[in-house]
């Protein structure tokens, strides 16, 4: 039983979020009367393709694409399969050089780690002790056989912004296609393909309260791209597979809200996230901020509590009603420490001891001031138990809170 | 009745096979997930747990209705063309030091067509089996096309295009004691037609939710314990690493529903459905000269009537019963931009003109027997209409040849 069985606050956002009334609301007739195959030509399939194209307006619009540009593909993980692979495979090539960087998600690395399996050659940059990719150490890993660049738009787990818009340039001016993984970003931050120099960016519809099960991949014309799914050549020939179209029409409609909203809740959250960071900071002994204190995502809160382990926390402040997580939810049950936070230069305890609160529109600042009551608690009662603490009593050279 | 009834008549939708309505309950399912249970499985906290439990339930019932042992043998993805390019290729690349041939047939869906290409650009050699006239693949000349190097051996369960139910058992049934690992897209039979993968010696199986009544944009792949597969989707490590991206909960929740609403009423619909189709069958062939049944007269999926008409053409034919209401299909929707005649009809021997001139009809829940009665009503008169004005018509070629040469003498002036 919980011990507050009335209070249920959701400050997840980053791992998924729920879907806006609205968006459920534009999506429902096409799971049942109009369920036509945007295919077919008669008259089931014209509605559904024109359901079709406006959500691809109204997500174009949301990054400032050509929505001729836009691919659908079923998630963010397929679209940085599709923009890493159908890149760097394209027309039988089997061989070349890829720049990313050590904070991608596990979608780049593990596509990058399959390419390079098949021949290819990974430069993972390395990040700054605040959660940077830096463009120089872009700039300097380039090389003649260089096929593609992949850095993300704004990291998973501590939400730093990263400088893609210099990213872009240096590889536009050297003519080498530019990928940015903007999962986390869009509907948070302005995205603009145009200023940002971006050839492929990867988006995920239920990060931004529309459904899951749908993403989609900008790709700039002329991007030299071939398919990783084959079949009846949807999409362009990018992405095969018969639409979704109740999922597309959804996100089309999430996109649509995000671009009405964004700066209104990014303000919101930015206040709510801005209060939880300076109360935890100040009511909590050793206790960190992970990532840069202003250039992160408006939502995104993350900390580090030394001498305590991130599941005890993500548990005991689930059993008072709080979903936060530890970092990444994609890595089912894997307890591993975070690769982002020891790419940050964190000591594995250190990464171990890891809480990432990230805000939604829906929150409020009476379920901060509850989170801020609940945790200091939660954090010293675990302290209490934990074989380090005795180690490391409070107060020590690393003791005190501070920002890294 | 008469010219004007079109625009007060219902319309009737006859093209199941390319989009389906969710089934209501189906729906009812999935509507918590969007909301109130919108937690990402993977997630720690309570609010993870219950979609992980929905998931699981999910793989339960999709394991069900294909006789699965167990429920971990079920992948989710993103539907048919996904689960049919991690099964052929995610098989053939996990197996290719062994070996790099693989058997096919003539008919199967453009998705497997392309995944060859795809394999073949990568050194694997592939043989395509042919079919008879009515369709069907025969066990013998899979059989000859094996060699020591076959690795993956994929057909069809049933032809999407002409419904035809391919001799899977006896396939299965040669296969089980060689190397081979076998592929069956059953996209278009699962829900239609019982499947039995144990039974069949089935190892791997692609399905789509949306073919079924479940929600697009979902599917899945039966992954026999222990048959080597490589993931074509690469990431957080979803679904035993197989297939990345966050769980499509709401998705894989209404395809459940779907998947075990379909394996209990399987038998009175089928039976409602093979007696409707009989009737729409029977009544166009009669209704109509020169009109023939493409595939197996009874070796078919229960809702499926492919039909064509000498000297019209399908897409003309599609176009004028829309107009009347009536949503056919004159291939397969993936392919249908591309006017090529069906490659389905080609491989069964029918000449490129008359390939040209079918249209297929899939029933589904909503019709009923009127709806086949209306069709059989207006269809002929559209096939006479569309004939009188045919330039393949020999009829007409006199007519044509005379006006043509008006036509020039006019240029003249």
């Amino acid at each position: 039983m919980s011990a507050n069985p009335v209070r249920r606050i959701y400050f997840d956002h980053g791992a998924t979020t729920p879907m806006l009334p609205e968006v459920v609301e534009a999506m429902r007739p096409y799971f049942t009367e109009r369920c036509g195959n945007a295919s077919s030509i008669h008259s089931f399939g014209r509605e559904a393709k024109r359901a079709l194209e406006e959500a691809r307006r109204n997500v174009a619009r949301l990054i400032n694409a050509d929505p001729s540009d836009i691919v659908f593909t079923s998630s963010g993980t397929e679209s940085d399969n599709l923009a890493i692979k159908g890149t760097a495979l394209f027309e039988g090539r089997s061989a070349g050089h890829i720049i990313t960087s050590r904070m991608e998600h596990h979608a780049v690395l593990e596509s990058c780690a399959n390419l390079k399996a098949a021949g290819f050659e990974v430069s993972e940059l390395p990040i700054t002790n605040d959660g940077f990719v830096r463009p120089e150490d872009v700039e300097e890993a380039i090389r003649k056989d260089t096929v593609l660049i992949s850095v993300m738009m704004a990291n998973s787990e501590i939400g730093t912004v990263q400088p893609v818009r210099e990213i872009g340039k240096i590889a536009q001016a050297e003519g080498i296609p530019f990928h940015t993984d903007a999962v986390q970003a869009v509907g948070k931050i302005r995205v603009d393909v145009k200023k940002d120099n971006v050839d492929l960016l990867s988006l995920s519809s239920h990060k931004f309260h529309g459904p899951k099960g749908v993403g989609a991949l900008y790709v700039k014309s002329g991007t030299r791209i071939g398919p990783i799914l084959h079949g009846g050549g949807h999409e362009r020939g990018l992405r095969s597979s018969t639409e979704n179209i109740p999922g597309i029409v959804g996100l089309g409609k999430a996109a649509q809200i995000a671009a009405r909203d964004m700066k209104d809740c990014a303000d919101r959250m930015r206040d709510m996230r801005d209060r939880m960071i300076d109360s935890v900071l100040k009511t909590i002994p050793d206790s960190h901020l992970n990532g840069h204190p202003v250039n992160r995502l408006a939502g995104n809160a993350h900390f580090r509590f030394d001498f305590i382990e991130g599941e005890g926390l993500v548990l005991g402040l689930d059993t008072l009603g709080v979903a936060a997580s530890t970092g990444s939810a994609c890595s089912t049950g894997s307890l591993a420490p975070s690769h982002v936070l020891l790419a940050m230069g964190l000591r594995h305890e250190q990464a171990h001891g890891s809480l990432r609160v990230t805000l939604g529109r829906e929150n409020t600042h009476e379920e901060v001031s509850y989170f801020l009551d609940v945790l200091p608690g939660v954090v010293s009662k675990l302290r209490e138990i934990s074989p380090f603490s005795n180690e490391h009593p409070n107060g020590d050279d690393e003791g005190g809170s501070s920002v890294q | 009745m008469g010219a004007n009834s079109n625009s007060t008549q219902k319309r009737i939708y006859m093209d199941y096979a390319a989009g389906s309505p969710v089934d209501a309950r189906a729906l009812e399912a999935m509507m918590p997930y969007f909301s109130d249970r919108f937690g990402n499985p993977s997630s720690m906290h309570s609010s993870g747990r219950e979609p992980r439990k929905a998931v699981d339930d999910a793989r339960a019932k999709v394991a069900e209705l294909v006789n699965a042992s167990r429920k971990e043998e079920i992948i989710f993805t993103a539907g048919g063309t996904e689960g049919n390019n991690l099964a052929v290729k995610g098989a053939a690349m996990r197996a290719r030091k062994k070996g790099k041939h693989i058997v096919t047939s003539a008919i199967e869906h453009i998705t497997i067509i392309n995944v060859m290409k795809a394999l073949q650009k990568d050194g694997f050699e592939v043989t395509t089996v042919p079919v008879n006239e009515d369709g069907i693949v025969e066990v013998g000349t899979v059989e000859e096309a094996l060699r020591e190097d076959t690795t993956v051996v994929s057909i069809m369960y049933a032809n999407n295009e002409i419904g035809t139910l391919q001799p899977i058992d006896e396939i299965g049934s040669l296969l089980s004691d060689r190397s081979a690992v076998f592929h069956v897209d059953a996209v278009a039979a699962a829900g239609k037609v019982p499947i039995n993968v144990r039974q069949s010696k089935i190892d791997l199986l692609t399905v789509s939710s949306n073919d079924l009544y479940g929600p697009k944009g979902v599917g899945a792949v039966f992954a026999r314990d222990g048959v080597p597969l490589e993931a074509v989707v690469q990431g957080g490590g979803q679904e035993r690493g197989l297939r990345s991206g966050s769980e499509n909960t709401p998705g894989i929740v209404g395809f459940g529903v779907a998947a075990e609403a379909a394996k209990a009423e399987m038998g009175a619909e089928s039976k409602r459905l093979s007696e409707l189709r009989d009737k729409l069958i029977g009544g166009i062939l009669d209704g109509v000269d020169d009109a023939f049944l493409n595939g197996h007269r009874t070796k078919r999926l229960p809702n499926n009537a492919n039909f064509r008409f000498r000297y019209v053409e399908g897409e003309s034919m599609l176009l004028n019963l829309d107009m009347m209401g009536v949503s056919v299909s004159s291939s397969s929707p993936c392919t249908s931009k591309s006017l090529q005649p069906s490659h389905v009809l080609l491989a069964c021997g029918v000449p490129t003109e008359e390939a040209q001139s079918a249209i297929q009809l899939t029933l589904g829940k909503a019709n009923a027997e009127d709806d086949v009665d209306r069709v059989i009503e207006i269809l002929p008169p559209i096939v006479r209409k569309l004939r009188e004005m045919s330039p393949f018509n020999p009829e007409n070629l006199d007519e044509m040849r005379s006006s043509a040469g008006h036509r020039e003498r006019h240029h003249d002036h």
